[in-house]
């Protein structure tokens, strides 16, 4: 071959196979001449590391659609499949884990590329005359990748993509007179569900990338047809793109996969490092808990690098609508639109300049809104408040109000005036830490999730989200927290902060329900009366705390060890398992229990024959089913009957009308208090 | 191998005889380009265009038409939802979060009594009237919550704060106030809500699909 390879000459011996099967395939096919043209294209001054980008681009681009093809090969759009089958790629294909990591994170090192393919050509001028089309192109082909990113974020159909694509496509909906339609258009229907997943899916996998490819063909042919722009001076002699500026492309691009590569891997590098073990499926792309539109997702935060367009709606603040049409539509056209008119604008003695000044200065808003976002999100984080316990303090003794603020630090304006700041900040390590909870709290609702899919009875029918709202172990504490917390505490007595907790409480504490410990406290004298137990109830001075004040203490008839053959005998009613050596205690408990002189006085158990209205009936004192009727009906007479003090009957519903609680939630609260829930084997 | 080799020849040779054919026609063109032959050629140059165009619109047609179907499928007609039972919302003017549970279509699938969104019910002291907003916040649709401090309601993602009636605490990015939803109290104690949704960041109240 001659060292341009402009044609091969004839060869002076007889060509072996592979030469002649070459000869016969250039002759039908003349791809010698194709190849050639690809290949020797002159780079002049020499190949040159700053002419990476545009291929690194254009491999990142390969490497999705190979991933995302063969992702493509397992997932399944649909409302009760698309987190179900990304859950199935992610934690329980052989392999599936690095395939959807790569995906991910060489979605997000293109756009760290884009940055930096657009930052290069502006600088070196690339844009200008005869290059003004290929810029736009290369305009057009930014705006396909990031659509293709908004879209690929709603794809697992998780509560983070699910709350950032609401807010993206009701940002589409502000756009006058059509932005409805598109709305509409773009989430297949009134509301959210199977065609917003179709949809985004035919646009993030179809659509989009053929368009994509479509242009990029044409950037690609206009480039060599203007040929690569030299950045002068030139140093070296001109170079052949193969192999001189091939090797440095290459390279390149292996440092993009190692980066890629790195960031999936490094989690598990430090584990080994730690000695623990490494669970693939933690490995790569997060997968949040499923999409649940009757669950706020306080954590919903779009993807880093639109961070800075959720940060600018902010900006906007007391603007009103004026204000969001602003922020998401007229200020990023605008900025679109000057990046556009780059070439006309670089015409201009100064235009250059300009044009380099003005793609910074975008490059500096991003990265400030960006550092703002995340400083309002992780302020509670560095902000000592320690130094604003007296701040706090004034702010829960004033109910925030200035005017009394004033008069709290006895008409010192200026002290006032200090508070008022410290109650600013105060207000963003609140909001912060409201932010830091939810991610917290999104990250225990994900492991959940996961740990629920991997039942040996596997997903249901109805998907993933029907499981997860029939587990006690997530919905408890959301349903006691909402129904019961204005109450009952529910904290560990041992925990650090318990009596604070309790103390505010107007019943009992309700952790430990139906254990030997919760039962040994109610017949305690020094607590029964206390905080964990009856409270501020009317039970307070009741019959039952009357009894453990003065029957109880009196050792010659209680005797210890009948106190504790009866909280042996409550906590095997409570379906606690008893052990073998104990069996006999829980025997003779249940005769005190039961005996007519003892508890049998007041409360029905079993056969002995006590009529129920008195006192709670102990027969299954805990157990399911009664946890579930006291919770339903408190005032029924095998509970508190007339007796009950406050505590609402919620399973009864008037005649047509509605009760507080389903009997499904009832159940979970039960379940929940009992801690009865589904625990993987070996944990 | 000799014999593949003439036959590629032979081929090449057919070529070669072609190729003189079509260029003597392309030659002759225009000399016979009199205006009966160049309206003629006009003609077929519309047709093979509207030809082509005609057919490849029967697909794109197709393909925009069953496109832009969920145009027309509005939301169901907005119902009346129980989701409380008055003495069941507490009358201390603190708006508390009732979960919105009805029967819902997504496309081809149905659910029954399935949790579709949330709403906030707020009673003052002895009133029996409730007033009930819409959990969904009028900026960009995000679940409004209640601040920890129980003074206000704020929306996790873009900080717009509300009153615990649902006005706008200002500055907020929030373009109206909370919605308000129309609320109707039985004569059995049921609290029922209309369940609406509203076009988000705009000023006006537009009930949205």
């Amino acid at each position: 071959m001659s060292r341009d390879g402009r044609r091969t000459p004839a060869p002076a011996a007889r060509p072996g196979v592979v030469g002649r099967l070459a000869d016969f395939l250039d002759d039908r096919t003349g791809y010698r001449a194709v190849v050639h043209e690809a290949l020797y294209e002159r780079v002049p001054g020499g190949a040159r590391w700053r002419y990476v980008w545009g291929s690194t681009l254009v491999f990142a681009f390969m490497t999705q659609v190979i991933t995302g093809l063969f992702l493509w090969a397992s997932y399944s759009a649909g409302a009760q499949t698309a987190w179900e089958s990304v859950y199935y790629i992610q934690h329980e294909m052989a392999g599936g884990w690095l395939l959807r990591g790569i995906h991910h994170f060489m979605a997000q090192a293109m756009v760290v590329l884009l940055a930096l393919h657009l930052l290069q050509v502006v600088i070196d001028g690339a844009y200008k005359a005869p290059r003004e089309v290929n810029f736009w192109l290369g305009l057009i082909l930014m705006l396909l990748v990031l659509g293709m990113a908004l879209t690929g974020y709603l794809l697992p159909w998780d509560q983070k993509g699910y709350w950032a694509t609401i807010v993206a496509t009701n940002l589409a909906g502000i756009v006058p007179f059509v932005g409805p339609s598109i709305q509409q258009l773009v989430i297949g229907g009134p509301e959210y569900g199977h065609h917003t997943l179709t949809r985004f899916f035919a646009l993030h996998a179809g659509f989009l990338p053929v368009t994509l490819v479509l242009f990029l063909v044409v950037h690609l042919t206009l480039f060599r047809k203007h040929g690569l722009h030299a950045k002068q001076p030139l140093t070296r002699p001109d170079a052949m793109f193969w192999p001189d500026q091939v090797l440095k492309d290459a390279v390149a691009m292996l440092a993009v996969m190692a980066v890629v590569l790195g960031v999936i891997l490094m989690p598990a590098l430090r584990a080994m490092l730690a000695g623990e073990a490494v669970v693939p499926g933690e490995l790569g792309a997060e997968l949040g808990a499923p999409a649940d539109p009757s669950l706020p997702y306080a954590a919903a935060r779009p993807e880093w690098y639109f961070l800075f367009l959720f940060q600018f709606l902010k900006v906007f603040e007391g603007w009103g609508a004026t204000g969001e049409f602003f922020g998401a539509i007229v200020v990023p056209g605008l900025i679109m639109a000057g990046m556009f008119l780059m070439p006309i604008i670089g015409n201009w003695r100064l235009g250059h300049r300009f044009n380099v000044a003005f793609t910074l200065a975008i490059l500096a808003g991003v990265g400030l809104l960006t550092a703002l976002a995340l400083n309002e999100d992780y302020a509670a984080v560095w902000v000592n408040t320690t130094a604003l316990a007296e701040a706090e303090r004034l702010s829960e003794q004033t109910g925030g109000d200035a005017a009394k603020l004033i008069a709290a630090v006895g008409g010192d304006r200026g002290k006032a005036a200090a508070i008022e700041k410290q109650w600013k900040t105060l207000e963003r390590v609140r909001h912060s830490q409201a932010f830091l909870d939810a991610v917290k709290q999104a990250k225990a609702d994900a492991a959940r999730a996961i740990e629920l899919a991997g039942r040996p009875e596997r997903i249901p029918p109805g998907g993933m989200l029907e499981l997860v709202r029939s587990d006690a172990k997530s919905q408890g504490p959301r349903l006691f927290a909402q129904h019961c917390a204005s109450c009952h505490a529910h904290v560990d007595p041992l925990a650090e902060d318990a009596a604070a907790v309790i103390a505010t409480s107007s019943a009992a504490n309700l952790f430990g329900f139906g254990s030997a410990d919760w039962m040994r406290g109610l017949l305690d004298p020094a607590e029964v009366a206390g905080p964990a137990y009856f409270g501020t109830t009317a039970h307070r001075e009741g019959d039952m705390v009357n009894f453990v004040q003065n029957d109880l203490t009196d050792a010659a008839t209680w005797p210890k060890v009948h106190i504790d053959a009866v909280v042996a005998a409550m906590a095997a009613e409570a379906g606690q398992p008893v052990p073998q050596e104990s069996a006999s205690l829980v025997e003779k408990g249940r005769e005190l229990v039961a005996a007519s002189d003892r508890c049998g006085g007041c409360h029905a158990f079993r056969d002995n024959g006590t009529e129920l209205g008195s006192a709670p009936e102990l027969t299954g004192w805990g157990g399911r089913e009664w946890l579930v009727g006291i919770i339903a009906d408190p005032t029924h007479p095998r509970f508190y009957g007339d007796t009950n003090d406050r505590m609402p009957s919620f399973g009864k519903a008037k005649e047509g009308g509605i009760a507080p609680l389903s009997s499904t939630q009832i159940r979970l609260v039960a379940d929940w208090l009992r801690g009865e829930w589904y625990r993987p084997t070996g944990h | 191998m000799t014999h593949s080799h003439q036959k590629r020849e032979e081929q090449r040779e057919e070529q070669r005889e072609e190729q003189p054919h079509e260029q003597r026609q392309e030659r002759e063109q225009p000399a016979a380009a009199d205006t009966a032959n160049s309206r003629r050629g006009f003609l077929t140059k519309a047709l093979a265009v509207m030809c082509g165009g005609l057919a490849t619109l029967v697909p794109v047609a197709a393909g925009v038409w069953a496109f832009l179907d969920p145009l027309r499928r509005g939301s169901a007609a907005a119902t009346f939802i129980p989701v409380a039972d008055l003495a069941a919302v507490p009358d201390d003017g603190v708006p508390r979060q009732y979960p919105v549970v009805t029967d819902r279509v997504d496309a081809w699938t149905g659910f029954a009594a399935e949790p579709v969104g949330a709403v906030y019910l707020r009673r003052e002291q002895g009133s029996r009237e409730v007033q009930a907003l819409s959990a969904t916040c009028p900026h960009a649709g995000c679940f409004v919550e209640m601040e920890s401090t129980g003074r206000c309601f704020r929306c996790p993602c873009h900080n717009s704060s509300f009153t615990l009636d649902g006005g706008i605490v200002n500055p907020s990015p929030s373009p109206r106030r909370m919605d308000s939803l129309e609320c109707r109290v039985g004569d059995n104690g049921t609290v029922a809500v209309k369940w609406q949704k509203f076009r988000a960041g705009v000023a006006a109240k537009e009930v949205q699909g």
